[in-house]
């Protein structure tokens, strides 16, 4: 890291402090290892919170900064969760099936334990075998190399054949999103082997640790936010200099980049799949904190909520995209918790769960309409109030 | 405990009046306790001393007791026809007919279940077969129809002399004809009923011949003579080694194999010293030590012995398996074999027919659901994410209609176009408000578009709950156009293919012949080039995006009558609407049209493959379109030359 | 009616400020507070909502008899939004920022499934209202819907008993529930002598619409002769287009009788049951039932919902009971201390709306009546069968694997153990 290219980042330095106070702030506070001001549920929801400002860092990587509206991000993120929670479901059953074998007078068979496993595992769904795709369940090493694997294999596959055959603007959007409704509807079979509807339950318990999970919850904070420190950090990198200047001219104008002799497919395959690999990533750190996956976390409609917060946000810069997913999930959280406060008209009550929605809809078509900036473009305003002084 | 305290009363209050009643109550308060508490299974016996009584009263007793108007007193016990109005009950005694008022709460209402109703009809038959009224010997006919019997035969044949409704009549000989099959007197009889129905579709015919082919395997070492034997099961074929094991296991011709569970539980019930047949139990962790233990304790005779393979192999070899017929007489299973397999061949292609039936009705749907998006998307460019919440609207609107008219048919008139103002006047707001400062950025289109569709779902549910609300089909749609009893579609499907038709038609008068659609085409091809032609294009554009919500919204009506009206309604149609233009082809009616059937036939296709799980369908058809795209990226009927814009 | 409406407003709007009168009297300092997680939005609020309503009828109604061990009651209502890792966090929520002392909630399994481990972890305590597949059974969990031998054993044997079918249709969505039950009635069925090939097992996606391919193969299924029964696990909005498509095809209950397990009186309403009369459901609750309790009941809750044309379903009932008996349980305990109320709710007695009396057993199923009705042209049942209580069972019998798996938390304080190897498999879920 040069000292020119911090110089001319101002934005990621302040961003990294910023991150690392808040970070620091929430551990003195934390009830693991502080005053106990913030309490466990609220830890995990910001844990949470980072690994979505991850992936909707990666969201603006490929919409704002390359033109590309992925509908199918989030499927990934989702795919990541899944890599993961295999090992963790896999090892936590292996502990206690081992404990309850131990008494038994005769010591168990490897089939005999590895069937204990996975009657414990997929009974719910009906079945005692292991499907094929579990193979490497056992180990933490491979389905960590799956994590980054698979969705990026997916990515490399998909974007290959869509941006091979010129798919590109809307019908692009369109055939992303179906296919994260294909992958969503193929998860929902109870026979896809990842247990249908149900998903992957229990996953913040942890394999072997015995930690509370006040502890846990703190360790997967400090985990997310290094992770969307260095993601920051990878992007501002990637996009700086020549190569950010290739993938901006390829929003604003794709024929011309092509014809300048550039390579325009194997830019945007590039940047797709790395994107979805920081997806899968925010996603492998996401789900142990939400302790559940299963396949309605990853149906179209997330992946449209991931491009809403982005422009809300604000679209080509990273600490909008930041600032919107955090914006809009916490303020999301803060809504339907029932925590905000009804307004009673009289005649009507506005409860806030039932026009959160609403109001939620209505402000973006707004952001859209009248503020394409989203909140980062105050910032904008700020500085140039700044020159004129 | 209450209807106990009852019973006893009412016993008391039976015995002081005495035998005084009729004799149709005398034997229902006989089988009191049955008639009290009904089950198919013990139930008989009381309805065969009504059904034989030989009583005029008994067949409108029982008629009522089917129809659950049997009410019993609860002063006495005594049994009533009873006809409730309100909290009133009229209560007509089963003997005399004299009719008696009281209270709903002074008598309790006899429901019996499907499976005794079955019976009471079914007993009902005999008088029934003969009765003045056309309705009742219609029923009479279906209970015969539902649960043939050998002795409806003779009363049938009989009936059938006296006969005058011609339709009825026909209905009679058919059902001699079926009942011959299995019940007639001589194998000559039967197999000559059974050939007379070859190749006959009807779903009776083949119930009527499918239990003839009934089978049952056995295990034998020898085939008695005189078995009519259906098929020999061969090892490795028709049935694995373990299973013919089992089933020679079962039949008592072998001893049963001990599965590794119950090795390990004797294992353990033989350790001695830490050790079980001198292998150390710390070691008995693989199946291989634990089956060498096994052999030396059965070496030392304390537990059953091991059955080794060779023992398998023999038994297996010394023994036959196979399957035999329930119906003694070889002709008859001959010629109902023959018989079936002349009707499946036409079955086969009659199911054929009716998947085509199925695809084309899906596809219409389809069609439908994204011919409003055909328009905004496909003529225009704009993407509407909200296009699915159109025809929520109009699925709603269809339903309010049809609180505030109680009358299907007038509320279905009124809400067809009702519906289609409506969300024409929403699309044209939206235009507006919204998709006009947007023309230039689609991408932002879709999201903003997006932003409406969250809005509108979370007021929907806001409005009218998340509870689904009904929308009825009028009464000439219930039902469904039977061609046989393989081939049938529901009328509501084929009024919304119709449907579908209209609006394809609609739509290419609109395009081709009117001044909008051709002012439409212009402003499409070149808007500068129609603007100073004098063409208004904001007018067009919203005069168009109008035409298309509300397509969406009497679209919404028909979808909403055959399935369900939720504020969620949208989201089923809206992926599947975009694929459905998009693999079309973009800006081209026929292209939509060739994309609904196509993947209207594709997903009927793909279930019939594999029927049990209709999810893997829709799985597959999206990664088949995916593919699809790859190679015509343009749709099937892509545009060419000029009019493809870009 | 208006005392309810008061007291409701006390609790929703000034829930935080106990009644002075009542406080005097009360061990804890402020409200005993129950939780009630129940989604308000997204696809499960069609279920949900309405037992979010009958749980503010009961606490309030609980107030007006002055509440339990002399505190007042307050509901703390959080909106999961039918999301279910959100369920996990709420739960969280209520357990550590509201301390609530009970929780009431949940209706799908998956969303069960998410709450357990922080139940367990945080000692909580849950009553489950809903029907569901079994097969589990938590520390911190009290089951008050059915188990499968509570809802579908009795239909399965209704079917096979009263009306002779030889071959069966289940079909279901999707998901885990419809999955384990046809698991558990397949094997139940092949040991009642209904061969492999006589049952037709289909799986649709939530939501399906299209189903004029499935009642095709159904009908088909007749055409050996044999008499057909549909078992019908289909969930939520999809039960509206499947049955449209029945009466389209003139599948009359004689010919083809239908017996489901998640239509209720609420999925009813939803659409237009002329053309569905004699078809089945089985449940532990009927709103036709006829009792005091069960009129005393309805009455209250259209005086609460202000809405005459309201139903009521058998999860409402479950809550009902449910409640009482934690009512009951921590007047019994002195405390609403989590491990005394549970043991307190062993052998918990309350009378049922149906008749009867449920009674909680030590492997925290109810022990409760099956009724089976048959649909009537106003959308209500008619009951024509109601069996005595039946035990719930958490381990079915009818699986090999579970066979031989038992609950007992008050003598092998165990939820899941082997009686075969005599071995606690585990005391915490695992999911």
């Amino acid at each position: 890291m040069g000292k020119s290219f911090l110089k001319n980042h101002p934005t990621m330095l302040v961003f990294l402090a910023l991150l690392a106070l808040f970070t620091l702030a929430i551990t003195v506070f934390s009830e693991a290892y502080g005053s106990g001001l913030v309490s466990t549920s609220f830890v995990k929801t910001l844990g949470k919170t980072l690994c979505l400002c991850l992936v909707a860092i990666a969201m603006d990587v490929i919409w704002g900064y390359a033109g590309i509206l992925s509908l199918g991000h989030f499927a990934f993120f989702g795919l990541g969760g899944y890599m993961i929670g295999m090992w963790l479901m896999y090892e936590r059953t292996k502990e206690v099936v081992l404990r309850s074998l131990e008494n038994q007078t005769i010591p168990p068979t490897e089939t005999e334990i590895s069937d204990a496993i996975a009657t414990q595992i997929f009974g719910v769904v009906g079945s005692s075998d292991f499907p094929l795709i579990w193979s490497f369940a056992h180990s933490l090493t491979l389905q960590l190399i799956l994590v980054v694997a698979v969705p990026g294999i997916l990515a490399l596959v998909f974007g290959w054949l869509a941006f091979r055959s010129r798919v590109t603007g809307v019908y692009l959007s369109i055939l992303t999103q179906a296919m994260t409704l294909a992958l969503a509807l193929y998860l929902f079979q109870n026979d896809s082997g990842l247990r249908g509807n149900n998903g992957l339950s229990g996953l913040q318990n942890l394999p072997h640790v015995t930690a509370p999970q006040s502890e846990i919850s703190m360790w997967f904070l400090w985990a997310s936010a290094a992770a969307l420190g260095f993601g920051y950090v990878f992007f501002t990198m990637m996009l700086s200099g020549k190569f950010g200047m290739v993938v901006k001219g390829i929003r604003d104008n794709e024929q011309r980049v092509r014809f300048l002799g550039y390579e325009v497919e194997h830019y945007k395959l590039f940047l797709f799949t790395v994107t979805a690999i920081v997806a899968a990533v925010a996603g492998a750190l996401y789900y142990p904190q939400a302790g559940i996956i299963n396949p309605a976390e990853i149906m179209p409609i997330a992946s449209i909520y991931l491009a809403v917060w982005v422009a809300i946000g604000g679209r080509g810069r990273l600490y909008g995209a930041v600032i919107g997913a955090a914006f809009v999930s916490l303020l999301s959280t803060w809504f339907t918790g029932g925590q905000a406060p009804d307004i009673p008209l009289g005649f009507y009550t506005i409860s806030w769960v039932d026009w959160w929605q609403v109001l939620l809809g209505i402000s973006f078509v707004l952001v859209t309409l009248y503020a394409p900036k989203g909140i980062g473009g105050l910032f904008d305003l700020l500085k140039r109030k700044e020159v004129q002084k | 405990m209450k209807r106990l305290l009852f019973a006893c009363l009412a016993v008391l209050a039976w015995a002081s009046v005495g035998h005084a009643e009729g004799p149709l109550q005398d034997i229902l308060q006989e089988h009191r306790a049955l008639i009290e508490k009904p089950s198919r299974k013990t139930i008989s016996p009381a309805i065969d001393d009504i059904a034989s009584s030989g009583l005029d009263q008994a067949q409108r007793m029982m008629q009522a007791w089917e129809a659950k108007n049997l009410w019993q007193r609860a002063e006495d016990g005594l049994f009533f026809i009873g006809k409730a109005q309100g909290q009133a009950l009229t209560l007509t005694d089963v003997d005399t007919g004299e009719e008696i008022e009281t209270e709903k709460s002074a008598a309790d209402q006899l429901k019996p279940n499907a499976g005794v109703r079955r019976l009471i009809s079914s007993a009902l038959v005999q008088f029934q077969l003969s009765d003045p009224n056309e309705a009742r010997r219609l029923d009479a006919l279906e209970s015969i129809a539902r649960r043939p019997e050998a002795e409806h035969l003779a009363p049938l044949q009989a009936s059938i002399e006296g006969e005058e409704n011609r339709a009825i009549r026909a209905r009679k000989e058919r059902l001699v004809k079926l009942l011959s099959i299995a019940f007639a007197e001589t194998p000559e009889q039967r197999v000559e009923a059974i050939n007379g129905v070859s190749g006959d579709l009807n779903l009776e015919v083949r119930a009527a011949l499918n239990p003839l082919l009934a089978t049952t395997r056995k295990v034998t070492d020898v085939i008695p003579a005189g078995e009519n034997v259906a098929k020999i099961m061969r090892l490795g074929e028709d049935i694995t080694r373990d299973e013919a094991y089992a089933a020679l296991v079962e039949a008592g011709f072998a001893t049963k194999r001990l599965t590794p569970a119950a090795i390990k539980d004797i294992l353990a019930a033989n350790i001695v010293d830490g050790q079980v047949g001198g292998v150390p139990v710390a070691d008995l962790d693989t199946p291989e030590a634990r089956d060498e233990a096994y052999r030396a304790l059965a070496a030392a005779d304390t537990v059953p012995p091991f059955v080794s393979a060779e023992e398998v192999d023999e038994k297996l070899r010394t023994h036959v398996i196979y399957d035999a017929y329930n119906e003694p007489n070889g002709d008859v299973t001959k010629a109902a074999q023959s018989a079936l397999k002349a009707i499946d061949l036409n079955v086969g292609l009659n199911q054929a027919a009716d998947l085509g039936l199925d695809a084309l009705s899906l596809a219409s749907i389809y069609f439908l659901a994204a011919i409003g998006l055909a328009i905004t998307f496909g003529v225009m460019g704009v993407i509407n994410m909200a296009h699915g919440e159109f025809i929520m609207m109009g699925a709603y609107t269809g339903y309010v209609v049809q609180q505030v008219i109680p009358n299907h048919t007038l509320s279905l008139v009124v809400a067809l176009p009702l519906a289609f103002i409506i969300t024409f006047a929403a699309g044209v707001a939206m235009e507006r408000l919204v998709i006009r400062k947007l023309y230039h950025r689609p991408l932002e289109t879709l999201l903003a578009t997006f932003g409406i569709s969250i809005a509108l779902q979370q007021l929907a549910k806001n409005i009218f709950g998340t509870q689904a609300r009904p929308l009825t089909a009028p009464g000439w749609l219930d039902g469904a156009w039977v061609l046989n009893d393989v081939v049938s579609i529901s009328y509501i499907r084929i009024a919304i293919f119709v449907l579908a038709l209209c609006f394809l038609f609609l739509f290419l008068f609109i395009m081709k012949k009117t001044r909008l659609g051709l002012e439409t085409r212009a402003v499409t091809q070149n808007p500068r080039m129609a603007s100073s032609m004098g063409i208004n294009p904001d007018k067009v554009n919203m005069l168009t995006f109008g035409l298309g919500s509300g397509i969406a919204g009497i679209a919404g009506v028909a979808i909403g009558l055959f399935a369900k009206v939720t504020s969620e309604l949208g989201n089923d149609y809206i992926v599947q609407s975009f694929m459905t233009v998009v693999v079309g082809g973009v800006g081209n009616i026929w292209g939509t049209l060739a994309g609904a059937a196509m993947i209207g036939t594709l997903q009927k296709g793909i279930e019939w493959l594999n029927p049990s799980n209709t999810l893997a369908a829709q799985t597959f058809m999206i990664i088949f379109i995916i593919i699809f795209i790859q190679f015509r990226p343009r749709g099937i009927v892509a545009l060419k030359g000029r009019a493809a814009g870009d | 009616m208006m005392n309810i409406k008061t007291a409701l407003r006390t609790v929703l709007l000034a829930s935080t400020i106990a009644s002075p009168a009542l406080a005097a009297d009360c061990p804890k300092d402020g409200p005993i507070k129950v939780g009630v997680l129940h989604s308000l939005s997204g696809t499960m609020a069609i279920s949900e909502t309405t037992l979010k309503d009958t749980m503010e009828m009961l606490v309030a109604a609980q107030n007006e008899k002055g509440g339990v061990l002399g505190c007042d009651l307050e509901a703390v209502v959080v909106d999961p939004a039918s999301d279910w890792p959100l369920f996990a966090e709420k739960a969280r929520e209520l357990l550590t920022v509201h301390n609530v002392d009970v929780i009431f909630g949940n209706w799908t399994s998956v969303s069960r499934k998410s709450v357990l481990p922080v139940i367990e972890e945080l000692n909580g305590l849950l009553f489950y209202p809903v029907q569901y597949e079994g097969e589990e059974s938590s520390k911190n969990v009290f089951y008050t819907g059915a188990a499968p031998n509570q809802q579908a054993i009795p239909a399965v044997d209704y079917f096979l008993d009263e009306l002779g079918v030889e071959k069966f249709a289940l079909l279901g969505t999707d998901y885990v529930y419809p999955r384990t039950t046809n698991n558990i009635l397949e094997s139940y069925l092949e040991g009642k002598g209904i061969a492999a090939e006589d049952i037709f097992v289909n799986y649709t996606p939530f939501g399906h619409s299209d189903w004029s391919k499935i009642v095709a193969d159904v009908v088909a299924l007749g055409a050996d002769g044999k008499q057909v029964g549909v078992i019908s696990t289909i969930n939520g909005d999809a039960n509206i287009g499947f049955y449209k498509e029945l009466a389209a095809a003139g599948v009359s209950a004689d010919d083809i009788p239908v017996v489901a397990f998640s239509v209720g009186e609420e999925e009813l309403s939803g659409l237009d049951t002329s053309n569905l009369v004699g078809h089945l459901a089985a449940w532990n609750y009927f709103m036709s039932a006829d009792t005091e309790a069960n009129a005393e009941f309805i009455k209250q809750w259209h005086a609460f919902i202000g809405d005459e044309a309201r139903v009521t379903n058998d999860p409402m009932e479950a809550h009902y009971i449910g409640f009482n008996m934690w009512v009951n349980a921590v007047s019994d305990a002195g405390t609403t201390d989590v491990d005394a109320v549970r043991e307190a709710m062993w052998g918990q007695e309350f009378p049922n709306l149906t008749g009867g009396t449920a009674v909680m057993g030590t492997n925290h199923h109810l022990s409760k009546p099956v009724l089976i009705g048959e649909i009537r042209a106003d959308g209500q049942f008619d009951i024509i069968s109601q069996t005595e209580p039946v035990p719930g069972d958490a381990w079915t019998d009818f699986l090999p694997s579970s066979a031989v798996l038992e609950s007992d938390w008050k003598d092998l304080e165990c939820g899941m153990y082997n009686t075969e190897t005599q071995t606690c498999v585990q005391i915490e879920s695992n999911y």
